[in-house]
Protein backbone atom coordinates (compact mmCIF):
# COMPACT_ATOMS: atom_id res chain seq x y z
CA UNK A 1 0.00 0.00 0.00
CA UNK A 2 1.54 3.28 -1.12
CA UNK A 3 0.03 6.75 -0.98
CA UNK A 4 0.86 9.77 -3.12
CA UNK A 5 3.81 11.84 -1.99
CA UNK A 6 3.41 14.63 -1.32
CA UNK A 7 -0.25 14.32 -0.38
CA UNK A 8 -2.45 17.29 -1.26
CA UNK A 9 -5.54 17.63 0.91
CA UNK A 10 -8.59 18.88 -0.99
CA UNK A 11 -9.34 22.60 -0.51
CA UNK A 12 -12.13 23.36 1.94
CA UNK A 13 -14.95 24.88 -0.14
CA UNK A 14 -16.96 26.17 2.85
CA UNK A 15 -13.99 27.97 4.43
CA UNK A 16 -15.97 31.23 4.61
CA UNK A 17 -18.47 29.65 7.01
CA UNK A 18 -15.80 28.86 9.64
CA UNK A 19 -15.22 31.12 12.67
CA UNK A 20 -11.93 32.82 11.71
CA UNK A 21 -13.48 33.95 8.43
CA UNK A 22 -16.94 35.00 9.68
CA UNK A 23 -15.96 38.67 10.06
CA UNK A 24 -14.79 38.65 6.44
CA UNK A 25 -17.89 36.83 5.23
CA UNK A 26 -20.10 39.31 7.10
CA UNK A 27 -18.21 42.25 5.59
CA UNK A 28 -18.58 40.90 2.06
CA UNK A 29 -22.22 39.85 2.48
CA UNK A 30 -23.33 43.14 4.00
CA UNK A 31 -21.82 44.90 0.99
CA UNK A 32 -25.09 43.87 -0.66
CA UNK A 33 -26.93 46.22 1.74
CA UNK A 34 -24.66 49.10 0.66
CA UNK A 35 -25.36 48.30 -3.01
CA UNK A 36 -29.08 48.06 -2.13
CA UNK A 37 -29.09 51.55 -0.65
CA UNK A 38 -27.26 52.89 -3.68
CA UNK A 39 -29.87 51.28 -5.95
CA UNK A 40 -32.75 52.83 -4.01
CA UNK A 41 -31.15 56.28 -4.29
CA UNK A 42 -30.37 55.76 -7.98
CA UNK A 43 -34.00 54.78 -8.65
CA UNK A 44 -35.04 57.94 -6.82
CA UNK A 45 -32.76 60.07 -8.95
CA UNK A 46 -34.04 58.50 -12.19
CA UNK A 47 -37.68 58.94 -11.14
CA UNK A 48 -36.94 62.56 -10.18
CA UNK A 49 -35.57 63.16 -13.66
CA UNK A 50 -38.60 61.42 -15.23
CA UNK A 51 -41.06 63.92 -13.73
CA UNK A 52 -43.43 64.44 -10.84
CA UNK A 53 -45.62 61.34 -11.34
CA UNK A 54 -42.67 58.98 -11.27
CA UNK A 55 -41.13 60.78 -8.30
CA UNK A 56 -44.40 60.59 -6.32
CA UNK A 57 -44.65 56.88 -7.13
CA UNK A 58 -41.12 56.42 -5.81
CA UNK A 59 -41.98 58.34 -2.62
CA UNK A 60 -45.09 56.15 -2.30
CA UNK A 61 -42.93 53.04 -2.59
CA UNK A 62 -40.63 54.32 0.14
CA UNK A 63 -43.59 54.61 2.53
CA UNK A 64 -44.82 51.06 1.87
CA UNK A 65 -44.31 48.41 4.59
CA UNK A 66 -42.17 46.38 2.16
CA UNK A 67 -39.83 49.29 1.71
CA UNK A 68 -39.68 49.94 5.47
CA UNK A 69 -38.78 46.30 6.12
CA UNK A 70 -36.19 46.42 3.35
CA UNK A 71 -34.70 49.61 4.78
CA UNK A 72 -34.52 48.12 8.25
CA UNK A 73 -32.62 45.16 6.76
CA UNK A 74 -30.33 47.50 4.79
CA UNK A 75 -29.73 49.58 7.91
CA UNK A 76 -28.65 46.60 10.01
CA UNK A 77 -26.45 45.40 7.14
CA UNK A 78 -24.99 48.88 6.75
CA UNK A 79 -24.06 49.15 10.44
CA UNK A 80 -22.36 45.73 10.32
CA UNK A 81 -20.56 46.74 7.11
CA UNK A 82 -19.36 50.07 8.48
CA UNK A 83 -18.08 48.42 11.67
CA UNK A 84 -16.34 45.59 9.86
CA UNK A 85 -14.97 47.76 7.05
CA UNK A 86 -13.24 50.21 9.39
CA UNK A 87 -11.68 47.26 11.22
CA UNK A 88 -9.86 46.20 8.04
CA UNK A 89 -9.28 49.71 6.63
CA UNK A 90 -5.84 50.27 8.24
CA UNK A 91 -4.62 47.11 6.48
CA UNK A 92 -5.63 48.47 3.09
CA UNK A 93 -3.70 51.73 3.19
CA UNK A 94 -0.10 52.90 3.22
CA UNK A 95 1.44 53.51 6.63
CA UNK A 96 1.31 56.95 8.19
CA UNK A 97 4.64 57.68 9.78
CA UNK A 98 4.67 60.60 12.21
CA UNK A 99 7.96 61.55 13.85
CA UNK A 100 9.55 58.20 13.01
CA UNK A 101 6.65 56.15 14.40
CA UNK A 102 3.79 54.41 12.66
CA UNK A 103 0.32 55.73 13.43
CA UNK A 104 -1.38 52.88 15.38
CA UNK A 105 -3.95 50.99 13.32
CA UNK A 106 -6.70 51.26 15.93
CA UNK A 107 -6.46 55.06 15.69
CA UNK A 108 -7.27 54.82 11.99
CA UNK A 109 -10.20 52.48 12.76
CA UNK A 110 -11.45 54.83 15.48
CA UNK A 111 -11.13 57.87 13.18
CA UNK A 112 -13.14 56.09 10.48
CA UNK A 113 -15.89 55.12 12.89
CA UNK A 114 -16.09 58.66 14.30
CA UNK A 115 -16.36 60.15 10.81
CA UNK A 116 -19.10 57.62 9.93
CA UNK A 117 -21.02 58.45 13.10
CA UNK A 118 -20.72 62.22 12.59
CA UNK A 119 -21.89 61.83 8.97
CA UNK A 120 -24.87 59.79 10.16
CA UNK A 121 -25.90 62.33 12.81
CA UNK A 122 -25.41 65.30 10.47
CA UNK A 123 -27.58 63.57 7.84
CA UNK A 124 -30.32 62.95 10.42
CA UNK A 125 -30.19 66.56 11.65
CA UNK A 126 -30.28 68.00 8.12
CA UNK A 127 -33.12 65.66 7.13
CA UNK A 128 -35.09 66.63 10.26
CA UNK A 129 -34.42 70.32 9.63
CA UNK A 130 -35.64 70.02 6.01
CA UNK A 131 -38.81 68.27 7.17
CA UNK A 132 -39.54 71.06 9.65
CA UNK B 1 16.18 15.91 28.67
CA UNK B 2 13.30 18.29 29.15
CA UNK B 3 10.32 16.06 28.29
CA UNK B 4 11.58 13.44 30.79
CA UNK B 5 11.77 15.87 33.70
CA UNK B 6 8.49 17.39 32.65
CA UNK B 7 6.85 13.97 32.54
CA UNK B 8 8.27 13.22 35.98
CA UNK B 9 6.54 16.24 37.45
CA UNK B 10 3.42 15.90 35.34
CA UNK B 11 0.17 15.67 37.20
CA UNK B 12 -2.23 15.98 34.30
CA UNK B 13 -2.71 14.14 31.04
CA UNK B 14 -3.99 15.58 27.77
CA UNK B 15 -5.33 13.81 24.69
CA UNK B 16 -3.54 14.86 21.51
CA UNK B 17 -4.98 13.81 18.15
CA UNK B 18 -2.35 13.97 15.45
CA UNK B 19 -3.10 13.79 11.73
CA UNK B 20 -0.60 11.24 10.49
CA UNK B 21 0.49 10.42 6.98
CA UNK B 22 3.21 7.99 5.90
CA UNK B 23 3.14 7.52 2.14
CA UNK B 24 4.87 4.14 2.32
CA UNK B 25 1.92 2.62 4.22
CA UNK B 26 -0.99 5.12 4.09
CA UNK B 27 -3.25 5.99 1.19
CA UNK B 28 -4.56 9.06 2.98
CA UNK B 29 -3.94 10.94 6.25
CA UNK B 30 -5.60 9.49 9.38
CA UNK B 31 -5.95 10.57 13.00
CA UNK B 32 -3.96 8.94 15.77
CA UNK B 33 -4.61 9.64 19.45
CA UNK B 34 -1.93 9.94 22.13
CA UNK B 35 -2.27 10.49 25.86
CA UNK B 36 0.46 12.85 26.95
CA UNK B 37 1.35 13.75 30.55
CA UNK B 38 2.17 17.43 30.79
CA UNK B 39 3.09 20.29 33.11
CA UNK B 40 1.86 23.87 32.86
CA UNK B 41 5.06 25.07 31.21
CA UNK B 42 4.95 22.54 28.35
CA UNK B 43 4.35 23.70 24.80
CA UNK B 44 2.58 21.68 22.12
CA UNK B 45 6.02 21.11 20.61
CA UNK B 46 7.20 19.55 23.88
CA UNK B 47 4.07 17.39 23.82
CA UNK B 48 5.04 16.15 20.36
CA UNK B 49 8.60 15.56 21.54
CA UNK B 50 7.21 13.51 24.44
CA UNK B 51 5.26 11.39 21.95
CA UNK B 52 8.34 10.87 19.79
CA UNK B 53 10.60 10.00 22.73
CA UNK B 54 8.23 7.84 24.77
CA UNK B 55 5.17 6.73 22.80
CA UNK B 56 5.83 6.57 19.08
CA UNK B 57 9.22 7.17 17.49
CA UNK B 58 7.78 7.19 13.98
CA UNK B 59 6.05 10.58 14.37
CA UNK B 60 7.65 13.24 12.13
CA UNK B 61 7.57 17.01 12.66
CA UNK B 62 9.89 19.95 12.09
CA UNK B 63 11.33 22.03 14.87
CA UNK B 64 14.54 23.79 15.79
CA UNK B 65 14.81 26.80 18.10
CA UNK B 66 11.87 26.20 20.51
CA UNK B 67 11.49 29.98 20.97
CA UNK B 68 9.54 31.37 18.02
CA UNK B 69 12.58 32.52 16.08
CA UNK B 70 13.24 29.83 13.48
CA UNK B 71 9.70 29.43 12.10
CA UNK B 72 10.01 25.64 11.67
CA UNK B 73 7.20 24.31 13.86
CA UNK B 74 4.15 25.91 12.24
CA UNK B 75 1.14 23.57 12.31
CA UNK B 76 -2.63 23.60 12.69
CA UNK B 77 -3.43 23.40 16.40
CA UNK B 78 -7.17 22.98 16.95
CA UNK B 79 -7.58 24.09 13.31
CA UNK B 80 -5.70 27.37 13.85
CA UNK B 81 -2.27 28.04 12.31
CA UNK B 82 0.17 28.37 15.21
CA UNK B 83 3.81 27.83 16.13
CA UNK B 84 3.85 24.66 18.27
CA UNK B 85 6.62 26.14 20.44
CA UNK B 86 4.62 29.21 21.44
CA UNK B 87 1.34 27.38 22.10
CA UNK B 88 0.82 25.82 25.50
CA UNK B 89 -0.84 22.50 26.25
CA UNK B 90 -2.48 23.86 29.39
CA UNK B 91 -4.80 26.06 27.31
CA UNK B 92 -6.28 22.96 25.69
CA UNK B 93 -6.69 20.79 28.79
CA UNK B 94 -8.32 18.26 28.95
CA UNK B 95 -8.40 18.05 25.19
CA UNK B 96 -8.68 16.35 22.86
CA UNK B 97 -6.47 18.77 21.04
CA UNK B 98 -5.98 18.28 17.30
CA UNK B 99 -2.63 18.77 15.59
CA UNK B 100 -2.47 18.80 11.77
CA UNK B 101 0.11 19.81 9.19
CA UNK B 102 -0.23 23.42 7.94
CA UNK B 103 -3.35 23.82 5.82
CA UNK B 104 -3.07 24.40 2.03
CA UNK B 105 0.38 22.80 1.77
CA UNK B 106 1.22 19.36 0.34
CA UNK B 107 2.01 16.87 3.13
CA UNK B 108 5.39 15.14 2.90
CA UNK B 109 4.97 13.07 6.04
CA UNK B 110 2.91 13.46 9.21
CA UNK B 111 3.25 17.14 10.23
CA UNK B 112 5.96 17.90 7.68
CA UNK B 113 4.77 19.90 4.66
CA UNK B 114 6.47 20.68 1.38
CA UNK B 115 7.92 24.21 1.35
CA UNK B 116 9.23 24.18 -2.23
CA UNK B 117 6.53 26.46 -3.63
CA UNK B 118 7.05 29.02 -0.89
CA UNK B 119 10.84 29.04 -1.35
CA UNK B 120 10.39 29.62 -5.11
CA UNK B 121 8.11 32.58 -4.39
CA UNK B 122 10.61 34.06 -1.95
CA UNK B 123 13.33 33.69 -4.60
CA UNK B 124 11.16 35.30 -7.27
CA UNK B 125 10.72 38.67 -5.56
CA UNK B 126 14.40 39.79 -5.71
CA UNK B 127 14.77 39.44 -1.93
CA UNK B 128 17.79 41.73 -1.55
CA UNK B 129 18.55 45.43 -1.72
CA UNK B 130 19.21 46.68 -5.21
CA UNK B 131 20.57 50.18 -4.57
CA UNK B 132 19.31 53.15 -6.59
CA UNK B 133 22.89 54.13 -7.23
CA UNK B 134 25.69 51.77 -6.22
CA UNK B 135 28.16 53.31 -3.80
CA UNK B 136 31.79 52.37 -3.26
CA UNK B 137 32.92 51.71 0.37
CA UNK B 138 34.85 54.97 0.53
CA UNK B 139 31.63 56.85 -0.29
CA UNK B 140 30.17 55.72 3.05
CA UNK B 141 26.96 54.02 4.16
CA UNK B 142 23.50 54.17 2.64
CA UNK B 143 21.77 56.44 5.15
CA UNK B 144 18.21 56.10 6.33
CA UNK B 145 16.09 58.09 8.81
CA UNK B 146 13.94 56.43 11.55
CA UNK B 147 10.82 57.51 9.61
CA UNK B 148 12.06 55.78 6.46
CA UNK B 149 12.83 52.66 8.50
CA UNK B 150 9.36 52.66 10.13
CA UNK B 151 7.70 52.37 6.71
CA UNK B 152 8.94 48.82 6.16
CA UNK B 153 10.41 47.66 9.48
CA UNK B 154 7.69 45.17 10.51
CA UNK B 155 7.88 43.51 7.08
CA UNK B 156 11.53 42.63 7.78
CA UNK B 157 10.52 40.65 10.89
CA UNK B 158 9.13 37.68 8.92
CA UNK B 159 10.52 34.29 10.01
CA UNK B 160 9.09 32.35 7.02
CA UNK B 161 6.90 30.14 9.23
CA UNK B 162 4.12 30.12 6.58
CA UNK B 163 1.30 30.43 9.12
CA UNK B 164 -0.11 33.27 6.99
CA UNK B 165 -0.37 30.92 4.01
CA UNK B 166 -2.27 28.38 6.09
CA UNK B 167 -4.61 31.23 7.12
CA UNK B 168 -5.19 32.45 3.56
CA UNK B 169 -8.24 30.95 1.81
CA UNK B 170 -7.17 32.48 -1.51
CA UNK B 171 -3.86 30.62 -1.36
CA UNK B 172 -5.91 27.50 -0.56
CA UNK B 173 -7.86 27.96 -3.79
CA UNK B 174 -4.91 29.07 -5.92
CA UNK B 175 -1.49 27.70 -4.88
CA UNK B 176 0.18 30.02 -7.42
CA UNK B 177 -0.95 33.14 -5.52
CA UNK B 178 2.29 34.74 -4.31
CA UNK B 179 0.67 35.00 -0.88
CA UNK B 180 1.06 37.11 2.25
CA UNK B 181 4.55 36.05 3.36
CA UNK B 182 6.38 36.60 0.08
CA UNK B 183 4.47 39.85 -0.45
CA UNK B 184 5.55 41.10 2.99
CA UNK B 185 9.17 40.42 2.04
CA UNK B 186 8.60 42.13 -1.31
CA UNK B 187 7.29 45.19 0.51
CA UNK B 188 10.23 45.04 2.92
CA UNK B 189 12.45 45.86 -0.06
CA UNK B 190 10.05 47.99 -2.10
CA UNK B 191 9.34 50.12 0.95
CA UNK B 192 13.03 50.62 1.69
CA UNK B 193 14.24 54.13 0.80
CA UNK B 194 17.65 52.73 -0.24
CA UNK B 195 16.19 50.32 -2.80
CA UNK B 196 15.80 51.16 -6.46
CA UNK B 197 14.19 48.04 -7.96
CA UNK B 198 10.52 48.80 -7.25
CA UNK B 199 9.56 48.66 -10.93
CA UNK B 200 11.06 45.18 -11.25
CA UNK B 201 9.12 43.82 -8.28
CA UNK B 202 5.92 45.59 -9.32
CA UNK B 203 5.85 43.39 -12.42
CA UNK B 204 5.08 40.50 -10.03
CA UNK B 205 2.57 42.54 -8.03
CA UNK B 206 0.51 43.52 -11.11
CA UNK B 207 -0.39 39.96 -12.08
CA UNK B 208 -3.43 37.86 -11.15
CA UNK B 209 -1.16 35.78 -8.90
CA UNK B 210 0.30 38.96 -7.40
CA UNK B 211 -1.57 41.35 -5.13
CA UNK B 212 -4.87 40.92 -6.99
CA UNK B 213 -5.64 37.40 -5.77
CA UNK B 214 -6.05 38.87 -2.28
CA UNK B 215 -9.59 39.69 -1.17
CA UNK B 216 -8.55 41.38 2.11
CA UNK B 217 -9.63 38.62 4.46
CA UNK B 218 -7.03 39.81 6.97
CA UNK B 219 -6.66 36.53 8.89
CA UNK B 220 -3.01 36.27 7.77
CA UNK B 221 -2.09 39.27 9.92
CA UNK B 222 -4.02 37.87 12.88
CA UNK B 223 -2.11 34.56 12.94
CA UNK B 224 1.33 36.10 12.33
CA UNK B 225 3.52 35.33 15.39
CA UNK B 226 5.78 38.31 14.63
CA UNK B 227 3.20 41.06 13.93
CA UNK B 228 4.59 41.45 10.43
CA UNK B 229 1.13 42.47 9.16
CA UNK B 230 1.35 40.80 5.72
CA UNK B 231 -2.25 41.83 4.91
CA UNK B 232 -1.06 45.43 4.98
CA UNK B 233 1.86 44.59 2.67
CA UNK B 234 -0.42 42.95 0.09
CA UNK B 235 -3.06 45.68 0.20
CA UNK B 236 -0.58 48.58 0.01
CA UNK B 237 0.58 46.95 -3.17
CA UNK B 238 -2.93 46.89 -4.61
CA UNK B 239 -3.01 50.68 -4.25
CA UNK B 240 0.43 50.97 -5.85
CA UNK B 241 -0.50 48.56 -8.61
CA UNK B 242 -3.68 50.48 -9.41
CA UNK B 243 -1.76 53.77 -9.42
CA UNK B 244 0.88 52.26 -11.71
CA UNK B 245 -1.87 51.07 -14.04
CA UNK B 246 -3.37 54.53 -14.43
CA UNK B 247 -0.01 56.23 -14.70
CA UNK B 248 0.96 53.74 -17.39
CA UNK B 249 -2.25 54.41 -19.26
CA UNK B 250 -1.46 58.14 -19.07
CA UNK B 251 2.06 57.82 -20.33
CA UNK B 252 3.42 54.45 -21.42
CA UNK B 253 6.59 55.99 -22.70
CA UNK B 254 7.51 57.69 -19.43
CA UNK B 255 6.84 54.47 -17.54
CA UNK B 256 9.25 52.41 -19.61
CA UNK B 257 11.97 55.06 -19.08
CA UNK B 258 11.49 55.08 -15.31
CA UNK B 259 12.03 51.31 -15.01
CA UNK B 260 14.92 50.30 -12.82
CA UNK B 261 18.09 49.18 -14.64
CA UNK B 262 18.59 45.43 -14.86
CA UNK B 263 21.26 43.72 -12.83
CA UNK B 264 22.52 44.81 -9.45
CA UNK B 265 21.98 41.42 -7.84
CA UNK B 266 24.72 40.44 -5.41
Amino acid sequence: MRGPRPYMRPAESLWWAHPPYLAYTLREATGVAVAGYALVLLTGLISLASGEVAYDAWLGFLKSPWSLALHLLFFIGMIAHVWSWFQIMPKTMPRFVIGGRILPQNWITAAGLVVAMVAFIVTLVVAGWMQA
Amino acid sequence: MLPDTAAGAASREIMIEVLRYRSETDLRPAWQVYRVPFTDDMSVLQGLQYIKDHLDGTLSFRWSCRMAICGSCGMMIDAEPKLACMTFLRHYYPGPLTVEPLAHFPIERDLVVSVDGFIKKIESIYPYLIPKTARRPEEGEYLQTPSQLARYESFSDCINCMLCYAACPQFGENPDFIGPGAMALLQRYNGDSRDGAQAKRMELVHTENGAWSCTAVGYCSEVCPKQVDPANAVNQNKTRSALDFFLRALDRHAHSESSAPDGGAP
